[in-house]
């Protein structure tokens, strides 16, 4: 306890913050899967799994037991580095978000001023993972996943930037606990409904979920850049992709549904994150809803469709919503 | 992709399986592609062949039966059928009516089970999860209801030459019934579902047009004939069985894409399910099964015997030569013909565009194998 007095409090806090974070991606990775097999299996009128525990609800860390039990296989001619590379590089950039995103008043690792340029820039990094995985695969669906990544990311990053332009230019800052803060009264999504829409759309793509799960097209691609990925090296992907669902919901959540507000709760300061996590798993139950629901869009299709839709539609709110503000 | 614009060094092969998740079996389609279009797909077969044919010409014709159920796994009994009514008018054996209605109501509730398998299939190649299991609890009814009376799930032996293995029960009757009025009633979510999802339209209209002419050339028969506009079933313009006394229509497509072919099985199941309600009202009492010789003698020369199988023109060609065993026996497939425009449809499309294609041809690989 001599050493920790020593040092300084902001930094004991942030790797106080950083453990709970990767205890919560972990947490959170475990009860996404559940959910998704759950809801799919109720979608598709089944029980989903019910063997492991009560309903099936160890069934993911038994899954997980076995991931980490398998070997790690390096198939022969792979580029070795970049194959053991990119599973980590999918994973890590995941868990940076989560500290700068407010979860309740006082619930917030860092409140950066560009927390928002922060989110985006770490988010972006993914693609790289999988171009790098891809790559390093030596395989040529695992190839075509990357490709297939890199144009898509590419085309979805910008209407994702412009819609949260929208709601930046109604709070006036970068900050997402203030942006949170602007939300008192009245909730972004009534005044910003289609930014919200672009955002949600552009977010299920960001995060290579169908109908947008293009680089994964099992169909198409057998697997996509995950091809060749068996054990851990597979499953720090999932980790990374579920991780990244979050992210997007609770940026979503931050922007247009109000973070933390809602009916008030005593120490509404820290338990405001029962509100943001209800609004965060109701978009997360949506998104796994669309996954079960629809087909998969083809590849020019879903370029055509962020080009010609989503890049427009976008530029006009903000434009709209400029002049609305100035007025 | 125009050929000219395409550069020789920016091309390279892709072997789509023979163990890939779309190509439903081991079939093998080698891929000549510039970055994401295929420039020539050549489909590469052989990897399931297991001499069904010469096994048909090595023993006496009821040691086959057997066999005729495990090429087309899928839709087994109308295989069954072709080859007992090949049989049966080859040695002038009688069938008692009751026999034929059975024979029919059978085969038709297999034809529905394949086209429920197949629109699942097709879906989750279009990458949707959900309607494969949807497709599947319907599917499942089916089987139950003929496991019941031919003792197996899927690679049926249930006709005999002369008729059929046993009678229908009550049973039957009723739960036959009860899965026709379910079946209508899941219409509705497939429509839903599936019918009017703009994804899934946008995936299939105008995609892989099979022009009429085109459709003949390659001897292209069933359901993906009827999707070009030619309203051509062996049920009615060679009608076997008791086809001719029930009262159904042949449903058409009219531009020949993906999308007329998936709209032309919806609604044959329709149409199967009309057959089957008529034949269980007009079932004619009486035995199921007349006499046969103990080892059936197949005069000289040759005999051809088509049937009208889910996947479409199914020809059993024979051979006899004064033996209980064929001297030659030949089995036309549809899957086989159907294939075989895959090269001509999938040259400068997109992948996704071919795994569509494939997906609506409906192919059982160990039936072209066989």
């Amino acid at each position: 306890m001599e050493i920790l007095s020593t040092l300084p409090p902001e930094l004991i806090r942030m790797v106080f913050a950083a453990i709970i974070i990767i205890s919560f991606i972990f947490l959170n990775a475990v009860m996404m899967g559940y959910l998704e097999r759950k809801i799919a299996g109720h979608v598709q009128r089944r029980p989903g799994p019910m063997e492991v525990g009560f309903h099936g609800i160890l069934q993911l860390i038994v899954d997980g037991v076995k991931l980490v039990a398998k070997e790690l296989l390096v198939p022969v001619n792979v580029d070795r580095t970049l194959f053991r590379l990119a599973p980590i590089l999918s994973f890590t950039p995941v868990i940076l978000p989560l500290l700068v995103i407010p979860f309740s008043e006082k619930l917030q690792a860092r409140d950066l001023h560009l927390g928002l340029v922060f989110i985006v820039s770490m988010t972006s990094i993914n693609v790289m993972a999988l171009v790098v995985g891809g790559w390093g695969s030596n395989n040529k669906y695992s190839m075509f996943g990357a490709m297939r990544a890199v144009a898509q990311s590419i085309a979805y990053e910008i209407p994702i930037l412009l819609s949260m332009l929208a709601v930046i230019l109604m709070a006036n800052t970068f900050s997402l606990k203030e942006i949170v803060g602007a939300q008192q009264k009245i909730w972004f999504i009534l005044l910003q409904p289609l930014a919200f829409i672009i955002y949600i759309i552009s977010g299920v793509a960001e995060t290579n979920r169908a109908p947008f799960d293009l680089p994964e097209a099992e169909s198409e691609l057998t697997a996509g850049f995950h091809t060749e990925y068996s054990g851990m090296g597979f499953s720090l992907f999932f980790l990374g992709e579920y991780t990244n669902m979050f992210t997007v919901a609770s940026v979503a959540t931050v922007l247009f549904l109000g973070g933390w507000h809602g009916p008030p709760l005593p120490y509404g300061e820290y338990l405001g994150i029962v509100w943001f996590f209800l609004k965060v798993y109701f978009l997360l139950f949506f998104m796994i809803m669309i996954r079960w629901t629809y087909p998969r869009v083809r590849f020019d299709q879903l370029l055509n469709f962020a080009w010609k839709y989503l890049v427009p539609f976008s530029l006009a709110n903000i434009l709209i919503t400029a002049v609305v503000i100035k007025l | 992709m125009r050929e000219s614009t395409v550069q020789e060094h920016n091309r390279f092969f892709l072997n789509m399986g023979p163990q890939h998740p779309s190509t439903h079996g081991v079939l093998l389609v080698v891929l000549e592609m510039d970055g994401e279009y295929v420039l020539d797909p050549q489909p590469v077969l052989g990897f399931i062949h297991r001499m069904h044919e010469k096994i048909g010409e090595s023993r006496p014709c009821q040691g086959f039966m057997p066999n005729t159920a495990r090429m087309d796994y899928v839709c087994a009994l109308p295989y069954n059928h072709g080859y007992v009514s090949l049989i049966e008018k080859k040695a002038g054996i009688e069938v008692p009516e009751r026999a034929e209605y059975i024979r029919v109501i059978t085969s038709e509730l297999n034809r529905v089970a394949s086209h429920l398998l197949w629109l699942g299939a097709y879906l989750l190649d279009l990458g949707a999860f959900t309607p494969i299991l949807y497709g599947f609890d319907d599917r499942e009814h089916i089987l139950d209801i003929l496991e019941d009376i031919t003792g197996s799930r899927l690679t049926y032996c249930y006709y005999r030459f002369g008729g059929v293995y046993q009678d229908i029960d009550d049973r039957f009757v009723e739960s036959t019934r009860a899965f026709i009025k379910r079946l209508r009633k899941r219409y509705d979510i497939y429509e839903k579902l599936v019918t009017k999802n703009i994804i899934f339209i946008k995936r299939t209209e105008n995609i892989g047009i099979i022009s009429p002419g085109m459709a003949i050339r390659y001897g292209i028969t069933g359901p993906n004939l009827r999707g070009s506009g030619i309203a051509y079933d062996i049920r009615k313009k060679e009608p076997y069985s008791v086809y001719p006394e029930f009262d159904f229509e042949v449903p058409v497509g009219e531009r020949g894409d993906c999308l007329d072919r998936y709209m032309v099985r919806v609604r044959e199941m329709e149409q199967s399910l009309r057959i089957i309600e008529q034949a269980l009202d007009n079932l004619p009492d009486g035995p199921v099964r007349s006499k046969v010789p103990k080892n059936i003698k197949l005069t000289p020369g040759d005999c051809n015997f088509a049937v009208e199988a889910a996947r479409g023109e199914l020809s059993y060609y024979l051979v006899g030569d004064g033996t209980g065993v064929p001297y030659r026996l030949k089995i036309r497939v549809p899957s086989y013909s159907n294939l075989s425009c895959l090269p001509e449809l999938g040259q400068g499309i997109l992948l996704p565009d071919l795994v569509s294609i494939m997906g609506s041809l409906d192919l059982v690989i160990p039936e072209i194998d066989r």
